[in-house]
């Protein structure tokens, strides 16, 4: 790809970027920002403690595990056990949507249960005040599952949720009630929550109801959360293709749903990051294989659902999914072209999430844009560099401290969907099953890749590469705006969205359009526009 | 003055859909209001960035929230080390000339010794040159609400900064958690009458300023280190806060150290309250009300008039801060709104009382007053209390969406309506805002239930 447009020297930015910090420092950052090379793909350091003082974006393990997995599921009473806070902060804060059967139906996504944990909990122990807490969310709703999550003091003062969740569920006979010991302190990111999400849902919910799922295409949708609508615009792809979907882990799930989601014949993963282990360990147990895919753009999801058919190997849902594609790609067509000469020959840059800042380079693409920085908040090694990197990625401390679950083929369920040789037969067509060729193999090179990006380097990129657009979340967006550069939010989606499949591509090109051709920015005096940053320039492309 | 039982509780163990946040988000967004200041939390990196975007949504403008990113090694043996290396690095990159720094329910269940740790990192780095001021503040979220975070930021500023010195023509003013809209009109009015000031926290600009011409480590605006200093000295100090107690409050604190009488009022919102608020500034300064407030005033009492049909005999279910919702109790009284439920996730335990001192007939008008209720309360008094108006921060959209009754969003958070940190409150400017606003409210839930498209309603 030749880059269209004059772009400053990586090497010299990479080196602006660091001399602010004390030795010690800039030395650990300097691993973690890596001039990319497709071809080669060199190492990055991610998934390591943020330096204290140095301001991330990265939230907890608590945020990792009840705000994103468990969270959208609407049937489960959520119960944080801690002080108020944390509960208060992780309230319907990530948009999850959700679309009840019947009104009637449970939905207990709008309500925020904390056990507000006071001096005399953190003294004398909280765990009569769990038990009474468990007791009245029962009393209210009497809800199929009831999960508890530990902020931070409970796993100091030896609170045992898991002992008083099994007491409480004994108790009560007909709620599943189970713990996660997901103190904010545990792991490096949100990332540790996420593994110890997963680790929870098998060991206490998947594999409950062994019922047989009706379909004939049947499958999970893994690590999508339906944030905006997401979920709803894949399940509509998904009905109009004949494909059943079994579960989502998690956007507009339900209890019964993932219990019964080990009947599933494939897991579809689109977050590769806060599922994987999911995919891995329901692979071991059921013999499912996982497949990663992306919805986030139209190419994209056509991509996808080839794929799924693909995989099922079946000429009559092959031919469903082309005439589904064939349907709707006109439409999006039509406005892609409409758009792509205000758009073409822009740039983006995107420091977001562990998929996001991936997923989202491909509607970029689809408007001729380029991305010309992008990293993680919270990712690992595998994420970037892809899952061959696995074998390599040194365990440290944080990583040991998470439980790795030893998993093992069921007696009686396991039942392997495919052949070794039918697997093989798939991978050499290009299916990426139970793999992930990770961000950097797609990204041009020389674009820069920089793991869990400082608020100060994130300023520092706006100001030398001055790009179209920044994509990030709430925390980025204000600070990046008062310098005349629009920021997508790519986790709440400025409250818009759904961005997935063919109608969310639409969605956000022209919400695109309309943020980097939008005349207020003419109204801010950009910093560089009274600075000659010359001396960065270099010639750029590959 | 009749004595009150403090005002009932709820009556369930956990807390369920809460009218409260935590402790140390109080302290930060205080510290946003002191001059290159940063704020740093001792404890996890999750609460710094929990406190960052849930502040952020509602003021729309960055906010930086450094951490000591507490692992389970520090969780452990103490975060001694981290938070020297957080300050360190702060230092480094900021160049801040205060950083503020509060503690966690984490820190504090471990019990780490933050002062000691502070003088120990002073010793350590006193060869290198001029460090920033640390500000500490002990805010635990296991105990008290944002509000109690919010006041001893405040206090611990003033402890940090406040210098004795002769009296000098000065006047403190600790507004406590109001817009940044309402403290510039503060400031305006305090300008009008022409006496210097030190208003504490200030954040009018950092937390609502235009674009940047120059990168901005720590936004421009804050109240100057310099005039903290100088609150030592003033003549008086204005705070606001019913339930404050001097024991716990900045002004209080002047009192007793160095002298400065503390003039405690509630929150001028409403004409009553406003007009001691005045009448404080026209004692202090022996001048009288600037003419454009005596306008404001007067346009305010025409639109009580002009508007007293609507809103007459309006039942409404008030929530927030305690301090928040006892003055604008008393306003809705002056409009002939019958607040029928007062309630708050604060426990000050003062609240009936204070509240009684502003409206003394509360108890024959059946005004309920209740602390340390969550939304799952108040929805539970809903359903029995019929009231026509909510009138609360955005965390009451659930239950007005659910009963169907009108939410005029006032305080803090609003993150479901534009500019929540442009809205007044206060003075005569305030409180025509807030009337023409639930006005409005409810001239709009008639002309909407009218089958005719009336236009004049």
């Amino acid at each position: 790809m030749e880059a269209k447009i004059h772009l400053p020297d990586p090497s010299l930015i990479k080196e602006e970027l660091i001399n602010r910090y004390p030795a010690k420092v800039a030395k650990k950052r300097s691993k973690s920002i890596v001039i990319n090379d497709p071809e080669t793909i060199p190492e990055v350091q991610a998934n390591v403690r943020t330096v204290p003082g140095i301001i991330t974006q990265r939230g907890c393990s608590y945020a990792g595990c009840k705000g994103v997995v468990l969270g959208p599921t609407r049937d489960i009473v959520n119960i944080t056990h801690g002080p108020i806070g944390c509960s208060f902060y992780s309230w319907l804060t990530r948009r999850n949507q959700t679309r009840p059967e019947n009104p009637t139906d449970a939905n207990y996504i709008t309500y925020c249960f904390s056990t507000d944990m006071q001096e005399e909990n953190i003294v004398f122990g909280g765990e009569k005040k769990l038990k009474q807490a468990i007791q009245e969310a029962y009393d209210l709703f009497h809800p199929k599952a009831i999960a508890i999550f530990s902020t931070c003091p409970v796993g100091l003062i030896g609170d045992d949720v898991h002992a008083a969740s099994r007491e409480m569920k004994e108790k009560l006979g007909d709620c599943n009630v189970f713990g996660f010991s997901c103190e904010g302190y545990r792991g490096v990111s949100q990332s540790a929550g996420h593994h110890i999400a997963n680790n929870g849902v098998f060991k206490h919910m998947v594999g409950n109801n062994n019922t047989p799922a009706e379909g004939k295409f049947k499958l999970n949708l893994l690590g999508e959360y339906n944030i905006g609508g997401d979920a709803f615009e894949i399940e509509r792809l998904f009905e109009k293709c004949g494909i059943t979907l079994v579960a989502s882990f998690s956007g507009n799930s339900t209890v019964g749903a993932i219990e019964n989601s080990h009947m599933a014949d494939l897991n579809v993963i689109l977050c590769h990051r806060s599922i994987n282990y999911m995919g891995d360990m329901m692979e071991t147990k059921y013999g499912i294989p996982w497949m990663k895919v992306n919805f986030v753009g139209a190419e994209s999801s056509a991509k996808s659902l080839r794929k799924i058919a693909e995989y099922f190997g079946d000429a009559g849902l092959k031919a469903r999914v082309e005439e589904v594609i064939a349907e709707e790609m006109p439409k999006v067509k039509a406005i892609v072209d409409e758009i792509r000469p205000r758009t073409e020959g822009k740039t983006a840059m995107l420091f977001v999430g562990g998929s996001r800042a991936h997923h989202y380079q491909d509607l970029f693409t689809e408007l001729g844009m380029t991305t010309v920085a992008a990293g993680y908040e919270f990712a690992h090694r595998d994420d970037y560099e892809g899952r061959e990197v696995l074998p390599n990625i040194k365990i440290d401390a944080d990583s040991k401290n998470i439980e790795e679950l030893k998993v093992t083929a069921d007696p009686v369920l396991y039942n392997p969907r495919k052949s070794e040789a039918e697997l093989e037969e798939l991978k050499a067509k290009g299916l990426e099953i139970n793999g992930y060729e990770g961000m950097m193999k797609q990204m041009a090179s020389k674009s820069l890749v920089i793991d869990d990006v400082s608020h100060y380097e994130s300023e520092k990129l706006i100001e030398l590469y001055k790009p179209d657009i920044f994509c990030a979340g709430i925390k980025e967006k204000y600070v990046v705006q008062k310098m005349g550069v629009p920021l997508k939010q790519l986790h709440s989606y400025d409250y818009g969205g759904p961005y997935t499949g063919f109608e969310g591509a639409v969605n956000f090109y022209k919400d695109i359009d309309r943020m980097v051709n939008n005349p207020v920015w003419k109204l801010i005096k950009a910093p560089w526009e009274k600075e000659n940053t010359e001396a960065l320039e270099a010639s750029y492309g590959a | 003055m009749t004595t009150a039982a403090p005002a009932a509780t709820t009556a369930k163990a956990a807390t369920q859909n809460a009218c409260k946040l935590c402790n140390p988000l109080g302290a930060c967004l205080a510290f946003r209001g002191i001059e290159k200041c940063v704020p740093f939390l001792h404890g996890s990196q999750g609460c710094a960035t929990y406190i960052r975007r849930y502040l952020i949504s509602h003021y729309k403008e960055p906010i930086d929230i450094a951490s000591s990113n507490f692992n389970e090694e520090t969780a452990v043996f103490g975060g001694s080390h981290n938070l020297k290396l957080g300050l360190k690095n702060v230092t480094q990159q900021y160049r801040p000339e205060v950083i503020g720094i509060a503690t966690t329910c984490l820190s504090e269940t471990i019990g780490d010794d933050v002062p000691m740790i502070l003088r120990e990192y002073a010793a350590m780095m006193g060869s290198e040159g001029p460090m920033p001021t640390m500000i500490f503040a002990s805010t635990p979220s296991y105990s008290g609400t944002h509000i109690d975070g919010f006041h001893a930021a405040v206090l611990s500023a003033v402890r940090t900064l406040a210098e004795e010195g002769p009296k000098r023509n000065l006047v403190n003013i600790f507004p406590g958690m109001v817009s940044p809209a309402d403290i510039r009109y503060l400031k305006e009015i305090l300008n009008a009458f022409g006496i210097p000031f030190v208003l504490l926290p200030d954040y009018s600009q950092t937390l609502d300023g235009g674009p940047w011409a120059e990168y901005h480590r720590i936004p421009p605006g804050g109240t100057p280190t310099s005039a903290i200093a100088t609150t030592g000295s003033a003549a008086e100090s204005i705070e606001f806060g019913s339930t404050l107690e001097a024991g716990k409050s900045a002004a209080g604190y002047l009192e007793a150290k160095f002298g400065v009488p503390r003039h405690h009022l509630p929150l001028p919102i409403g004409i009553k309250s406003s007009d001691r608020f005045f009448a404080a500034l026209e004692q202090l300064t022996g001048k009288p009300m600037p003419e454009i407030y005596e306008d404001e005033r007067r346009r305010l009492v025409d639109a009580y008039a002009d508007g007293h049909k609507y809103v007459f005999g309006q039942r409404a279910i008030l929530y927030g801060e305690e301090d928040l919702v006892i003055p604008m109790a008393a306003f809705l009284r002056e409009i002939g709104v019958l607040p029928v439920l007062c309630a708050s996730g604060g426990k000050s335990g003062l609240m009936k009382k204070r509240l009684l001192e502003l409206v003394p007939d509360m108890e024959e008008l059946g005004i309920k007053v209740r602390e340390g209720l969550d939304f799952v309360d108040i929805e539970k008094e809903a359903d029995e209390l019929q009231p026509d108006l909510l009138i609360g921060n955005s965390k009451g959209f659930a239950m007005s969406k659910r009963h169907q009754l009108p939410l005029i969003r006032i305080g803090f958070p609003i993150h479901d309506r534009f500019g929540g940190q442009r809205l007044h409150h206060l003075g005569y400017r305030g409180t025509q805002e807030l009337f023409d606003r639930i006005v409005n409210t409810v001239i709009e839930q008639r002309q909407n239930a009218s089958p005719i498209g009336y236009t004049y309603m």
